[in-house]
């Protein structure tokens, strides 16, 4: 069915609401903190308008650098950590009964109910030395003696992992679930075992939906503050754990939302450069 | 010996039996079509013999060596299913040769065996084409090629024309039975499409409620069919009762039929009659008597509907013959004895 154009500003209509809302919330907020990123702060106090360069100029240096790396690093990380566990998890959940799909999916939006607080102390209890789970590695023989297993970059990485896990299952599943189940089977009879048919006809078939998966859990990661500050060290903390101290304790908003704002750019490029190799790749 | 044999295979899901203690023995190069409505365990028997089913009983036997618990990837055996299942991601040629990839086949022999693979389908120079811009008929053919391309011992189909138009559904009905000859290659096809069976198969095999009902060649399927549910499902027929009389002769409607025989001692029985065996005539005579209800003519065959003991019997005849009746008129009906099939009960 081919639709007829809009003819009229009336047939627009149906958008005005969304396109008011998305500019009411989104836009505005937006332009607000592009522009605090060019005023001038007062010392002690708020800030004035101007239009100077000086917070992004501050920002140029090893320290923030240092910090915008590791913050990419470990988002990175987490997107490939979570996509590595969730696919084959979510592909055999897709192969089990309607019944204990339900039960499972259940269970995963339960631990998307748990606040980042709550995550960040109970991991950080698990991996204490005096009631953490290398208590139980001691018992079962793995380990002499108790270790504390945070704050370290580890940490970090497992309760991120944990926090975006069900969110990349639940983006995985309808990708998976509608992909066509005699490709695996066509892959057995043509000689491929179940494991390498998984990585030669389930991954590249779901090329496009893993991508899109990595860039969301990437972008979900470089937002995390809370968890880098509960279960690491400082030099596991991230950028957004830097424009929160200076947001909120420093009460220097320009240089804040000059850090908001570069990470946004930093991240547009990143998931950009990514769409981009994706379609060349689709090309060749 | 050789071939496929499949011993008291039965496949149970929860309490649903799909398929009921199977034999079926397939010898080396034939071509068998699995024919029967839709539930009747065929395409449950053909992912068993793929080994994508485990069988609950039985065992199958491939040259005489028992693989029921081979897994489908070392059962060396090539398939195409309903949905074809092409792989998306890969171009024409390399859905071809990826059963070579998996087995580590060099490049060039790659490239030869593919390019030998189009040429056996008639797609030659598409290798490179992805999937997505082929029509309906060259991906079917694509997924052939793509099965034959280790040379299998057997060559599983699971309805595979059933997406195509009807015209070139027939086309291919005959390129594929063409090209199974020439590879001579053992092929089990799944179809609920009896002209399919008809036109491909060495041996039909038709199945009903997980049973195999009759497994023979197709025309003494069509000739001789076993009973009822065969009768019914292969072609269009009459089904007459017969009973016998005082004197146990056969009668159909009270009037005696020389040369008809009940099987001995039954007092009754169901016959089968083709619409193109009975034959009209005058009434009296020794006829069956009917009167005429209906007469479709649709120019290569005309079809007569007679009512006769209370049913309706259709006869088909060719214009060359045409009887010259018009509804209403009373007819005699003559079924030679030797084209009466008597049903199992």
């Amino acid at each position: 069915m081919k639709r007829e154009p809009p003819q009229s500003i009336a047939d627009y209509g149906p958008l005005f609401f969304p396109a008011g809302m998305l500019l009411i919330f989104f836009v505005v907020p937006f332009g607000t903190m592009i522009a605090v990123s060019f005023f001038q702060r007062q010392e002690g106090g708020f800030y004035t308008p101007a239009f100077v360069f000086s917070n992004y100029e501050r920002f140029l240096s090893a320290f923030f650098g240092g910090v915008l790396g590791f913050s990419l690093m470990l988002a990175v990380t987490v997107a490939i950590c979570c996509v590595v566990l969730a696919l084959p998890f979510t592909y055999l959940l897709s192969r089990l009964s309607r019944r204990l799909q339900v039960i499972w999916l259940v269970g995963l939006l339960s631990v998307l109910s748990l606040s980042e607080v709550i995550i960040g102390f109970a991991w950080s209890t698990l991996l204490s030395r005096t009631a953490g789970l290398s208590n139980l590695f001691v018992k079962i023989g793995l380990l002499d003696q108790p270790v504390a297993l945070f704050p370290s970059f580890g940490a970090v990485l497992t309760g991120m992992v944990y926090q975006a896990l069900p969110y990349t299952i639940l983006v995985l599943y309808p990708a998976i679930v509608r992909l066509d189940p005699t490709l695996m089977e066509a892959a057995r009879t043509l000689g491929s075992s179940p494991i390498r048919a998984f990585f030669n006809v389930l991954v590249p078939a779901l090329r496009n939906t893993i991508m899109a998966t990595l860039i969301m859990v990437f972008i979900f990661a470089l937002g995390s503050y809370l968890l880098p500050q509960i279960l690491g060290r400082p030099q596991h903390w991230t950028l957004s754990v830097l424009i929160t101290d200076q947001a909120i304790y420093q009460s220097n908003m320009p240089f804040a939302a000059a850090m908001a704002v570069f990470l946004v750019l930093v991240t547009l490029g990143l998931v950009a450069l990514t769409l981009l190799i994706g379609r060349k790749g689709e090309k060749a | 010996m050789s071939g496929l044999v499949l011993n008291n295979v039965s496949k149970q899901f929860g309490t649903f039996t799909a398929v009921d203690n199977v034999h079926l023995s397939v010898p080396h190069g034939t071509f068998v079509c699995l024919l029967g409505p839709s539930g009747c365990g065929k395409t449950t028997l053909l992912r068993i013999i793929a080994g994508l089913e485990d069988p609950t009983n039985g065992t199958i036997l491939l040259d005489g060596a028992d693989i029921t618990d081979v897994p489908t990837h070392r059962r060396n055996l090539g398939m195409v299913f309903q949905s074809l299942a092409l792989f998306p991601h890969l171009s024409v040629g390399e859905n071809i040769a990826y059963p070579l990839r998996i087995r580590g086949a060099a490049r060039e022999e790659q490239k030869k065996r593919v390019d030998e693979l189009l040429t056996l389908i008639h797609l030659p120079g598409y290798g490179d084409r992805p999937v997505s811009k082929l029509s309906g008929g060259q991906r079917q053919r694509v997924a052939i090629a793509r099965a034959l391309a280790l040379s299998p011992k057997i060559f599983l189909l699971d309805e595979p024309l059933s997406a195509l138009d009807a015209k070139l559904r027939e086309a291919m009905q005959v390129e594929l039975r063409q090209l199974q000859q020439k590879l001579g290659i053992t092929t089990i096809v799944v179809t609920h499409d009896q002209r399919e069976a008809m036109t491909m198969a060495d041996t039909v095999v038709v199945m009903n409620g997980g049973h195999i009902r009759q497994a023979a060649p197709p025309i003494e399927i069509y000739r001789k069919p076993a009973d009822t549910f065969v009768a019914d499902f292969i072609g269009s027929t009459n089904l007459i009762e017969t009973k016998a009389d005082s004197s146990g002769a056969a009668t159909i409607f009270g009037q005696r039929v020389t040369g008809l025989a009940l099987p001995a001692g039954a007092q009754k029985a169901t016959i089968s009659v083709r619409p193109e065996d009975v034959h009209l005539t005058a009434p009296g005579n020794g006829a069956i008597d009917g009167t005429v209800t209906f007469v479709r003519d649709l120019g290569g065959t005309i079809e007569t509907f007679v009512e006769a003991g209370g049913q309706q019997i259709v006869a088909v005849s060719t214009p060359r013959e045409r009887p010259e009746v018009t509804a209403g008129q009373a007819v005699g009906i003559v079924l030679s004895p030797d084209v009466c099939v008597v049903l199992k009960q």
